[in-house]
């Protein structure tokens, strides 16, 4: 009587793991699907009418060629990249931190490239001496070296990275600071505050291809480790000590994971500036949809993030063309609403 | 069209502030719409809006001024005054110590109701638009007793304008160049209804930018390519690297190098409604006679 029991679970857990299978392959068939519909989508929206892009692509002539090959293209290919590198980092944080609210900015990423913009607008236009490597930076470059200067500072702070609460601590300490210095600054030069207002709210309007490039060189850099580590952030989701004791190094998965998160989101961030809630939304938008380990999780959230920082960067371009609005306040508002939308269900639920 | 609407709309600003009573010391409306009684012949004045302290200078008044905001650096005189804040962070307690008879505002500050609890006067104008300059020469020309004088700068100035447009006009052969203007790399533009945008148009240059996109919209950039502007007026710092922005290297302006930078000098008789308004529009006729195809 006992024997056939064991049989049955077999096949049953066999069963149910051909059926996550065919989900998981489905789920990451329609992300494609949705990428590549969203970068066509890109190609026939802009300032011009639907009608007229659609005949550019039929037969381009050199102005439109460049509208078409030189803007569009590389605009959402690079919001894809950076979608993607946000959505990975905000998947690794939530495993590091074991925290369903981690996000890739916790470390001090935001207010560090946010200081680091403003220093080099304010060299830019005040031209002082000592200020003139941040002019040669650019926004760009300022933005990303902000952000490492930003995490150097809260790993110092919290000596290393081996104590969850004492590494989060720091980074609210720095992020607060760092604003804090950031808003001093502003308010000696107000004439550039339009401009860092867009780049706190996150653009995509000059993503050129060696934008691309370099998001596509980091983005594998970033990915293979993050995949090779992704079942020591299995084996911490049971705890820290249980995951030392199954042989984990957590010194060095620690290291090696927060570099990664900080690597992403200093080049994203310089890249596309201050994109709000997409590596935050990304991985819940997977778990919500799939029952996934951690490889899988960190393959999903960059595709969502990725497929939703695409579909943002066309909404802010065509809502209220040919003007547009700031891509993170696109993201902030559907990712806004989406996540009371998740809070509601589960306090539905019990 | 615009020209003539907004060249109207500064003589009949001019025209019915001239006709207006003596008003000082007695009640005059500011443009907050608010009744301010105002002290009779003021002789310690804060200004808190550059425009505004260029215009008490340009009548004659810089020695009425006690402190001015920090962004007011023209005269040299109003340079050299004691500096009470900014535009959002003005210094109450530094104003209040000051002990003005009247601080002279901008619309937008936020200050008016603070100043009033501590029994300061302060007077608030709007200085937007070219057809504000007259209109706020004239009234601070009425409350510094000077209203005379006020009537001879707002003749002088529209007349200077009118002369540079007329010539700028007169100079050009068919239609004039199609301009953008930035405001800032993001890129936000000037619009035809912008300071600059009225003074461009007098120029008879053509804004790439329409009308019902506002005053200073945030512009997706293939819409500046797309139109292919002649000329663009941008900061010097943003000159040198407009051909590396995503297929900007085939406007017109940035192939031919049809670009007007200014030093920040220059540049602040050409954002400012205020006196040297003519200098600004005469900087900017330059360049495009310079420049333009």
């Amino acid at each position: 009587m006992s024997t056939p029991q064991p049989a049955v679970a077999q096949l049953d857990s066999a069963h149910n793991g051909a059926d996550r299978l065919t989900r998981l392959g489905t789920w990451l068939a329609c992300c494609l699907t949705i990428t590549l519909l969203l970068t066509c989508g890109s190609l026939i929206v802009g300032t011009s009418s639907i009608e007229t892009s659609l005949g550019w692509l039929l037969s381009p002539d050199a102005q439109s060629a460049v509208v078409l090959w030189e803007i569009r293209l590389p605009r959402t290919v690079g919001a894809w990249f950076a979608g993607a590198l946000l959505g990975l980092s905000g998947a690794i944080a939530q495993g590091v931190f074991r925290n369903p609210l981690a996000e890739p900015y916790l470390l001090g990423t935001a207010s560090g490239a946010a200081l680091g913009v403003t220093l080099s607008l304010l060299a830019a236009s005040a031209s002082v001496g000592a200020l003139a490597w941040a002019e040669k930076l650019g926004v760009t470059g300022a933005a990303c070296l902000g952000a490492c200067a930003a995490i150097a500072l809260t790993v110092g702070l919290s000596r290393g990275v081996l104590q969850t609460a004492s590494l989060l601590l720091s980074g609210i300490v720095v992020a607060f600071l760092l604003s804090a210095v950031t808003s001093l600054l502003l308010l000696t030069k107000p004439d550039i505050w339009r401009e860092m207002q867009t780049f706190l709210l996150g653009s995509t309007a000059f993503v050129s291809w060696s934008s691309v490039t370099l998001l596509a060189i980091v983005f594998c850099v970033c990915a293979v480790p993050a995949l090779l580590l992704a079942r020591g952030l299995d084996a911490l989701t049971l705890g820290e000590d249980t995951a030392q004791s199954l042989g984990l190094s957590l010194p060095m998965l620690r290291l090696t994971l927060l570099g990664v998160v900080s690597l992403g989101t200093a080049t994203a961030v310089g890249q596309v500036g201050i994109v709000g809630f997409v590596g935050l939304v990304a991985p819940h938008l997977v778990r919500e949809t799939l029952s996934v380990n951690h490889r899988q999780l960190l393959i999903g959230a960059a595709l969502c993030g990725g497929a939703l920082l695409q579909a943002a960067d066309l909404l802010c371009r065509w809502i209220i063309r040919p003007a547009e609005l700031p891509v993170g306040a696109v993201t902030a508002c559907v990712g806004g609403v989406y996540l009371t939308v998740l809070l509601w269900r589960r306090s539905r639920d019990g | 069209m615009n020209r003539r609407r907004a060249r109207a709309a500064f003589g009949l600003a001019v025209a019915l502030s001239a006709a207006a009573p003596a008003w000082a010391g007695s009640v005059m409306r500011d443009d907050l719409q608010r009744e301010v009684r105002l002290p009779a012949n003021p002789q310690r004045i804060i200004s808190m809006v550059p425009s505004l302290t260029e215009i008490v200078c340009a009548l004659g008044a810089c020695d009425r001024l006690v402190a001015t905001d920090r962004y007011s650096n023209w005269p040299a005189q109003a340079k050299a005054l004691p500096k009470a804040g900014g535009f959002e962070d003005a210094e109450v307690e530094r104003l209040i110590s000051l002990r003005p008879d009247l601080i002279l505002l901008s619309r937008s500050q936020r200050i008016t109701e603070r100043l009033g609890e501590f029994g300061v006067v302060s007077f608030a104008l709007q200085t937007e638009s070219y057809a504000d300059i007259g209109h706020a020469v004239q009234a601070i020309g009425q409350i510094l007793g000077v209203a005379d004088r006020a009537s001879r700068l707002n003749e002088a100035i529209e007349q200077a304008v009118r002369e540079i447009g007329a010539k700028a006009l007169a100079q050009r052969h068919g239609d004039g160049p199609s301009v953008y203007v930035e405001v800032d790399p993001t890129p936000y533009a000037a619009g035809p209804s912008s300071f600059i945008g009225e003074l461009l148009a007098r120029l008879g240059a053509r804004n790439i930018v329409t009308s019902e996109l506002g005053p200073f919209p945030k512009l997706n950039p293939e819409y500046v390519v797309q139109r292919n502007p002649e000329v663009i007026f941008i900061s010097p710092a943003e000159a040198t690297q407009l051909a590396q922005r995503p297929g900007w290297e085939q406007i017109r302006a940035v192939k031919e190098h049809r670009l007007c930078s200014f030093p920040p000098d220059v540049r602040d008789t050409i954002v400012r409604p205020g006196p040297r308004v003519a200098q600004g529009m005469r900087a900017m006729a330059d360049c495009l006679a310079r420049v333009a195809p």
